[in-house]
């Protein structure tokens, strides 16, 4: 079997796999990084969602083949060992989750998000986060973490810049 | 504090030295050191079977009920900390470590009832545990008990505000006597500290962070991963597989041929697949061949279903209910009567963790000797137990279980049948293995809602008063089918509330296995009920509320005491309060756009919706607003209730739009999310929740607010447009989201 290698939250990974097998499962199975989530194997719910060079991508429907050499980041990655990232606070402080599934997957896409735009506005955030289904329908806390992370992110800048 | 001698007792010495084991009321023991004039202890301290208290100030309770995203991991800490007077940041919740009723309680949950069940352990458990810590902090003051007071995790003597934290008094809480159940007093409503604030859920960092320890995260060494294989039509028999074609895949380790008992909630014949990954398993069984015999297998048709629904005569139905005389209230000609047919269909659970479970078998030198570790995704380890031993002969000593938190659970996971396929899997490859459904096998291996047709009559009276209801309720049937999913339920509104009322029902053999959908029976009764209870106002002329106000009657408990039976009182609370708050008679609005009023009680809740819609011409639906009033009498945790609310309409509207499963042939024709449309952030709306918080015992918010969306949404797309909603979903009536 062929083997790929890539970076995965910064550190360098090689796996012996099946060319076409998805990184979702390279992830989970192989690898033991269960926090990228199975839900429909065919890129509708989102809960797979990785970054694949800081872009937000569908894990369940990507060859490991075509992920060799890049920068894989995972939810697992997201929080340094200092302190968690802005997007995860904003989802503890909202309770943003009820069961909490298709969470990873959600921070994922809200993480990409804002890093493109630190100032979405509500149809901002519903076209960025269209591809994320939560079957518990958490969708209004949704938005409002990521506006609560975004305010968060430009205090921090003040802060930087000041 | 010298007359105290500890020394370790062993939990069964315990028990029988105090003879207390009643109830749940388990109180479990063991003894670490005294603490010494302040001196932190070296150990935890168990209070009880759902307090440790640890030398650090962390105070563990446990969480007996499984957690599947109501949030009963922590509202039931929650109850115990506010009796304890713990700090709730000084509390650590984990999930009980096994499985056992005794120590317990019930360990399940479902249908709403999980708090209200447990409201009263709960608070007996913390309040126990605070009265020992009192008795021993009037020890060490040498103060009398009643001068004390507990309050975050401390106690204080009032008076000289001295304190000694929990963690310090706990070795010597544990020697003070238990305290009868009836001596305890429970706190006052107006002195809660924790109870009614809003917590975020207590696995929120471990979800945020990609830890969260679901199911389908076991992982365990050695472990192989699984699939499994059954006919598309339920009942299918194995004749034969290629499964030695299968072995020799890559990525297989092994593959087998496994006969069932024929039941789909247990164990149904299939093809077993092991490998080194969940991919390598799906993917060699794309190249599985298999032959069914289908002779015994479901040939069921929605179409035919429809068909018999269209044609069957209400004379050919089975009267259910029958109250007053309902056949003289048609009759008499000063009456008018209404008559309307309503349709829904059968929808999927749709948890977006598909079915799974890890086990691993150990073979013993003799059948008692067998061992069944298992990772378990259940509303109900009691219940796996029965089966564990109906099924397998394994007795509880012989069963190692772990509740898993789970992905969304909605009602499905109360079978066995995920859970034997993984059991199977483990006793033949001698490994533990985790098994997974993909998502088209939890399309099409549900236990759905059930779908079904309602041909109803309503009779109004000169004055246009509501006194009768003929309602012929067309449903499915199979064999061995739960008989409480059917209906009707003679306790349901407005059964309960009018004067005349006939309930019959037909029934069609349908063999697609059903279960527990969120809210069973009243998610889709409500759709019927509550819809037409709006056509008959409009028929009358009169405003929906004033005609709503009437049939609940003067304020009273239909049976007093019994949580379950409706309060009108309470009913007319949330109605009038949700009229307040939507403006529902004053807000004038544009052309095209309607407020929609709904009531139901279910699930001992009383809860009502308004629905503010607008209905372009092309027919798309925008739903800009619901507000929902609420009494579940207390609130727990307020963040907790706002979120399963919220939750409850997002899935009650995702399921209104576009949710339909139809079966053909005895085959599901809708089995991923291309074939099946859900809510999404675009469409979701805004939500203004009212809870009143009478004095009444609380009870549970994972369903009551689902049922009344369907039918506010299809009163606001009559009051904008003037077209019925007689049918779900609303795309197969031309409307778009």
């Amino acid at each position: 079997m062929p083997k790929y290698s890539f970076s995965v939250n910064g550190s360098k990974q090689t796996v012996e796999a099946e060319a076409e097998m998805p990184l979702l499962w390279v992830l989970r199975d192989l690898l033991g990084l269960t926090g990228s989530k199975f839900g429909c194997g065919i890129g509708q719910c989102g809960a797979c969602t990785i970054h694949l060079n800081g872009e937000p991508m569908r894990s369940c429907l990507l060859p490991v083949a075509d992920a060799a050499g890049q920068n894989i980041a995972t939810i697992e990655g997201l929080a340094t060992k200092k302190s968690l990232h802005k997007v995860q606070e904003a989802w503890i402080s909202e309770d943003v989750a009820q069961c909490g599934y298709c969470q990873a997957g959600q921070i994922m896409s809200a993480v990409a998000l804002l890093e493109k735009n630190s100032d979405p506005t509500d149809e901002d955030i519903d076209s960025a986060m269209a591809g994320n289904y939560c079957r518990c329908g958490t969708y209004i806390r949704i938005r409002k973490a990521i506006h609560s992370a975004a305010k968060a992110t430009s205090i921090d800048q003040l802060a930087r810049e000041a | 504090m010298s007359n105290f001698t500890l020394k370790k007792i062993s939990r069964r010495a315990f028990f029988k030295k105090t003879g207390i084991a009643g109830g749940g009321l388990i109180l479990a023991y063991s003894i670490p050191s005294i603490a010494k004039d302040g001196q932190p202890l070296v150990e935890s301290s168990e209070l009880n079977a759902f307090i440790q208290i640890r030398e650090d100030g962390k105070i563990l309770i446990y969480s007996g009920s499984p957690e599947m995203g109501q949030g009963i991991k922590t509202s039931l800490p929650m109850i115990v900390a506010e009796e304890l007077g713990a700090k709730w940041s000084d509390v650590i919740v984990e999930q009980t470590p096994e499985v056992d009723t005794e120590k317990y309680g019930r360990q399940s949950t479902g249908g709403s009832y999980t708090l209200y069940r447990n409201w009263n352990l709960m608070r007996e458990m913390g309040a126990t545990a605070r009265e020992m810590l009192l008795g021993a902090g009037a020890l060490i003051m040498e103060v009398p008990k009643s001068e004390l007071e507990a309050a975050e995790s401390q106690i204080r003597h009032r008076r000289t505000n001295k304190s000694f934290s929990f963690a310090q008094l706990a070795g010597l809480a544990q020697r003070q006597p238990i305290p009868e159940k009836d001596s305890l007093v429970f706190k006052a409503r107006e002195d809660y500290r924790i109870l009614g604030t809003s917590k975020s859920q207590v696995d929120s960092l471990e979800i945020v962070t990609g830890v969260g320890d679901y199911g389908i995260d076991t992982k365990v060494p050695e472990m192989l991963f699984g699939c499994y294989e059954k006919c598309d039509a339920v009942g299918g028999k194995i004749v034969s597989a290629n499964i030695d074609a299968v072995k020799e895949l890559p990525g297989v380790v092994d593959a087998y041929i496994v006969k069932g008992n024929g039941k789909p909630n247990e164990l149904m014949d299939g093809v077993g697949i092991v490998g080194t990954s969940t991919w390598s398993v799906f993917k060699a069984r794309e190249k599985l061949e298999v032959v069914w015999d289908e002779s015994l297998a479901s040939k069921a048709s929605w179409s035919d279903f429809e068909s018999f629904a269209q044609t069957v005569k209400k004379e050919d139905s089975e009267d259910k209910i029958n109250i007053g005389d309902i056949e003289s209230s048609i009759g008499n000609s000063e009456n008018t009567v209404l008559e309307s047919f309503y349709e829904y269909p059968y929808v999927s659970h749709l948890c977006l963790e598909p079915m799974n479970c890890t086990a691993h078998f150990t073979k013993g030198e003799s059948a008692d000797k067998d061992h069944l570790e298992i990772w378990l995704p259940t509303q109900n380890g009691p219940r796996f137990q029965q089966f564990a031993e109906s099924f397998y002969g394994l007795k509880k000593d012989q069963l190692t279980i772990h509740i898993k938190r789970m992905g969304g659970s909605f009602g499905r996971r109360n079978t066995n049948d995920y859970v034997s396929e993984a059991i199977e899997l483990s006793k033949r490859s001698g490994k533990p293995v985790k098994l997974t459904w993909s998502r088209e096998d939890s399309m099409k291996g549900d236990f759905f809602r059930e779908g079904g047709f309602n041909k109803i009559r309503g009779v109004l009276d000169p004055e246009g008063k509501l006194v009768g209801w003929d309602e012929h309720l067309i449903r499915a049937d199979y064999p061995g089918k739960p008989g409480f999913l059917t209906g009707p339920w003679p306790s349901a509104f407005p059964f309960n509330s009018i004067e005349n009322v006939r309930a019959s029902l037909s029934t069609f053999r349908l063999d697609t296995p059903t279960g527990a959908w969120r809210a069973p029976y009243s998610n889709t009764h409500a759709f019927v009920s509550q819809s037409f209870i709006h056509e008959l106002a409009s028929k009358a002329g009169r405003d929906h509320l004033e005609f709503l106000l009437e049939i609940l009657g003067e304020p009273r408990w239909l049976a007093p005491g019994q949580v379950n039976a409706l309060n009108t009182e309470r009913a007319i609370g949330v109605l009038n309060r949700v009229a307040k708050e939507s403006g529902l008679s004053k807000r004038p609005l544009d052309q095209g756009r309607g407020l929609g009023l709904a009531f139901y009680f279910c699930h001992a809740a009383h809860v009502a919706e308004v629905a503010d819609v607008s209905i372009s011409k092309n027919q798309e639906v925008t739903v800009h607003k619901i507000t929902a009033a609420v009494d579940v009498g207390p609130i727990i945790n307020m963040s907790g209730a706002l979120n399963q609310v919220e939750g409850s309409i997002m899935d009650g509207l995702s399921t209104m739009i576009g949710q339909k499963i139809t079966m053909e042939n005895g085959r599901i024709q809708e089995t991923n999310l291309d074939q099946y449309p859900v809510l999404r952030i675009n469409s979701a709306p805004e939500i203004d929740v009212h809870f009143i918080q009478s004095d009444y015992d609380p009870t549970g918010l994972g369903e009551p607010a689902l049922p009344p969306l369907a039918p506010a949404v299809a009163n606001a797309i009559f009051a904008a447009t003037g077209s019925r909603v007689r049918k779900m979903p609303l795309n197969e009536l031309g409307y778009r989201v």
